[in-house]
């Protein structure tokens, strides 16, 4: 562990903040998928790049944790470095760009290919918490909604995708179902993900800053993407196989290399590629 | 003369966070908590470790721990007192406790305004006693209570009934504590 | 074959070294003092000061210089520190009627007691530059001076209330209410409103006070009176039990006096916006008590059909450094997402045209 930086508190939030996000977190975990509202503090970096994220990392983070941030399944990408550099200033923990090695892994857009496990927890960077925001703009309205669990709206909506399109457009933060009672945004990681939420080993938690909710999923927890009988839920990818590693069951990124069409497929999810290139070298 | 709080107040309030968080998202599993405290009796290290890592300012606490415990928790956590327990946002029950009913259960807008109630019992063990289902067990969890208060499990039923809104258990055993989330299912073994 | 893109770290830094060297500009050219901002600079460090939600010249002027001149970001990286400073708790209710004034102006009242005091004001110039200013020379002739005024100067809504012509508004219990400690909730009160206002964008705050001037929402505003100067800051420590001063602001307070049609259990009278920033800033103050106004819509039983009287609309987007982020956050990779989106729209296409295929075929 490194020395944290001078003259701010380890984690960077001041303790009573920390209980507050940490009661908090509490009770999103014995009410599972049910945004609860927090004091969200301004934090050093600016709103919609992480900081509810951020402040659920800073709440649960120890001396003890090893992190990982990723950024469109990559820890490269300049957000990712930004976050997990300001965590080692400010706390000085252990980082990895390896998923097992995690013991806290916070990610924007992605949940990582291999699966967690019981030791690890995911915190999710969350832009907009409310599934129903684009139906009913009003939040005294989704609060009601959600109470009476009455999810009617997005059922309709759905609806007439198939009935528009004949399936469901709706490609990634795809609605789920937690617990069979709370409808909650899977935050924009691809619908292909949503699968992977469901009885998950690790525990899931929330954090969007500047909507200042926060929400969990415990492990081993229900999570049901929407659909219908008729038609159900399908995750999609690209139907290519990875041009680094092989992987034709991971998710893909997509690479323009020139401007006469040329493409090719990798995995989003770098150290999974990275770890598979490698093993593959070894057997060579 | 009051004994300390955390050594670290900082470090060691994250320690007894983690074991609560991983005692709310896994309910039945046992977690260590307040190792190196020397609260005054009938405080148990458990549960006066959940008190300094959680309550402060903000959340009226509620108890029947007596003087010499009341001075400790107000200089070391800064809570005020409620005069009920339906007022507080964390319950400390080292004798019987208040029935479930008769605390803040929340609202159905805002369920996580239901309380958190703290039972010290005589100890704590996984493998056998009760049988617990729901979210965070992955197919069931038995714990096994000594000096669990009569009629817990038919209470906890009517709690759990009431969900999203209910109130939040963590069983305190000296330095051991397990909780019990509104989400789950209680059968007697 | 394809090499992943690495080296973001690289760039990261390079682009940290790149903007210092930015800001700093020709080193030929002499560098800017915080101290040249906080004097020269006023008007901007005092919107820092209001949308960082921090009164500190010195630490507004710093963050002026560190963001280019950028305010926005500048409010942003005030905003940052603020959150890390220890809240020691409410000081008592500023006492504006006994602000000692550097301007103070009235629309209602021709004279008053009290005077009109004109001020340092933009009012009344004519907009030409000043190419005299280009040439750096000795400071302007000091400006003549007043005596200082004797008699009390009363607060023009004061003057109303007690004719009972203006609504009044009873003090609220308790501390006021703190956004930056506890989310929003619906419907918010009044003095949540108010401190939302106080630190919202200046650009907001007055596009929704021009609207509400044509004709969304308006109540036939006059400007009761705007004041500006300096008042004393008093604090109750718990462990003394009685108000100490702590120092003096600067602030800018504007009462807007707006038309009340009365309903079945008030009769008619003139109701209050208020407007209350610091520093110097009157537009930011009269938008403000535009606004404040409006967003009283509910409670003075009239309809809410405009946006500056929509609670949620404006309280939710006044706040310019949640906005900045959210907008400027779509500049942050998203291709896991669009390319969720590529294949949803081949997947529906090729759908399509296997459709419009077996339809030619039949």
């Amino acid at each position: 562990m490194n020395a944290p930086l001078a003259g701010y508190n380890f984690a960077y939030l001041d303790e009573a903040t920390k209980r507050m996000l940490r009661r908090t977190i509490l009770k999103a975990v014995a009410v599972p998928g049910h945004q609860i509202p927090f004091g969200a503090r301004e934090m050093p970096l600016p709103y919609g790049w992480g900081t509810g994220g951020i402040q659920v990392t800073a709440a649960i983070l120890g001396p003890a944790d090893t992190l990982k941030v990723i950024d469109q399944g990559a820890d490269d990408t300049t957000n990712a470095i930004s976050i997990r550099r300001f965590f080692t200033r400010v706390a000085g923990v252990a980082t990895t760009e390896r998923t097992e090695e995690a013991t806290i892994i916070q990610t924007r857009h992605r949940i990582p290919e291999a699966a967690l496990r019981e030791d690890q927890i995911l915190v999710y960077q969350v832009p907009q918490p409310e599934p129903l925001s684009k139906l009913e703009p009003r939040r005294a309205e989704t609060k009601r909604l959600h109470a009476l669990a009455d999810y009617g709206l997005m059922h309709v909506r759905l609806y007439e995708d198939i009935a528009r399109l004949g399936h469901i457009a709706k490609a990634y933060d795809y609605p789920v179902m937690v617990n069979g009672r709370y409808l909650m945004s899977p935050s924009p990681i691809p619908a292909f993900d949503n699968p992977k939420m469901h009885r998950m080993a690790a525990l899931q938690l929330f954090g969007a800053g500047r909507e200042k909710r926060i929400y969990a999923i415990p492990p081993y927890t229900e999570v049901r993407s929407l659909d219908f009988e008729d038609h159900p839920f399908r995750p999609i990818r690209a139907p290519q196989a990875c041009a680094l590693c092989g992987s034709r069951e991971s998710y893909l990124d997509e690479v323009i290399t020139d401007d006469r069409g040329g493409r090719v497929f990798v995995c989003s999810d770098t150290d999974y590629c990275g770890t598979r290139v490698a093993a593959q070298k070894g057997v060579a | 003369m009051l004994t300390p709080g955390f050594a670290d107040p900082v470090l060691h309030a994250q320690a007894a966070f983690r074991a609560v968080l991983d005692a709310m998202s896994r309910p039945g599993r046992v977690q260590l908590a307040g190792p190196g405290l020397a609260p005054p009796a009938p405080l148990m290290r458990a549960s006066a470790a959940v008190l300094l890592s959680l309550a402060d300012a903000a959340t009226p606490v509620w108890h029947d721990a007596g003087a010499d415990a009341d001075a400790w928790l107000r200089f070391h956590a800064g809570a005020p007192v409620a005069t009920t327990p339906r007022d507080a946002a964390f319950v400390l029950a080292t004798g019987a406790p208040p029935t479930l009913a008769a605390l803040d259960a929340g609202t159905e807008e805002e369920p996580e305004r239901g309380a958190t109630l703290l039972i010290q019992v005589e100890a704590i063990e996984e493998g056998t006693g009760l049988r617990l289902t729901g979210p965070g067990i992955e197919h069931e969890h038995r714990l096994l209570v000594r000096g669990l208060p009569d009629g817990f499990v038919a209470a906890w039923a009517a709690n759990r009934a009431l969900f999203p809104r209910g109130v939040d258990v963590i069983l305190c055993a000296w330095d051991r504590l397990a909780a019990l989330p509104r989400t789950v299912a209680i059968a007697e073994g | 074959m394809y090499v992943a893109v690495k080296g973001g770290e690289r760039a990261i830094s390079a682009a940290h070294a790149w903007l210092d060297e930015t800001r700093r500009g020709d080193p030929a050219v002499p560098e800017l003092t915080v101290a040249q901002i906080e004097q020269q600079m006023g008007l901007a460090v005092d919107r820092v000061m209001a949308e960082g939600s921090c009164h500190d010249r010195f630490l507004a002027a710093l963050a002026i210089k560190q963001a280019k001149g950028d305010l926005i970001e500048a409010a942003f990286l005030l905003r940052a520190y603020r959150t890390t400073l220890p809240r020691f708790g409410a000081s008592e209710p500023l006492d504006t009627g006994a602000m000692r004034l550097r301007r103070r102006i009235s629309a209602t009242y021709k004279d008053l007691p009290g005077g009109q005091v004109l001020g340092p004001t933009f009012d009344y110039t004519h907009r030409l530059l000043d190419f005299a200013l280009a040439a750096e020379g000795a400071p302007p002739p000091a400006a003549p001076e007043a005596a200082a005024p004797v008699a009390p100067t009363p607060r023009v809504t004061e003057l109303l209330a007690r004719e009972g012509l203006m609504q009044r508004e009873a003090a609220e219990p308790g501390e006021p209410g703190d956004l930056t400690r506890q989310p929003l909730t619906f419907p918010a009160p009044r003095d949540v409103r108010l401190q939302n206002l106080a630190r919202g964008d200046e650009g907001f705050v007055l596009a929704l006070g021009y609207s509400t001037q044509r004709g969304y929402g308006g109540n036939h505003p006059f400007v009761g009176e705007i004041r500006v100067g300096h008042v004393t800051v008093e604090f109750t420590p718990p462990e003394l039990g009685f108000p100490i001063e702590i120092g003096e602001i600067g602030i800018t307070e504007c009462q807007m006096v707006n038309q009340f049609k009365g309903s079945r259990t008030e009769p008619p009278q003139f109701t209050r916006g208020y407007g209350l920033v610091f520093g110097h800033g009157e537009r930011r103050a009269m938008s403000m008590a535009l606004v404040d106004r409006a967003l009283r819509s509910a409670e003075l039983g009239e309809d809410v059909t405009a946006p500056a009287q929509d609670q949620e609309f404006v309280l939710y987007h006044s706040d310019n450094i949640e906005a900045t982020g959210f907008v400027e956050h779509l500049k942050l990779p998203h291709y896991v997402d669009f390319q969720s989106e590529l294949e949803n729209l081949r997947t529906i296409r090729a759908a399509l045209a296997r459709d419009s295929m077996a339809e030619a075929a039949e």
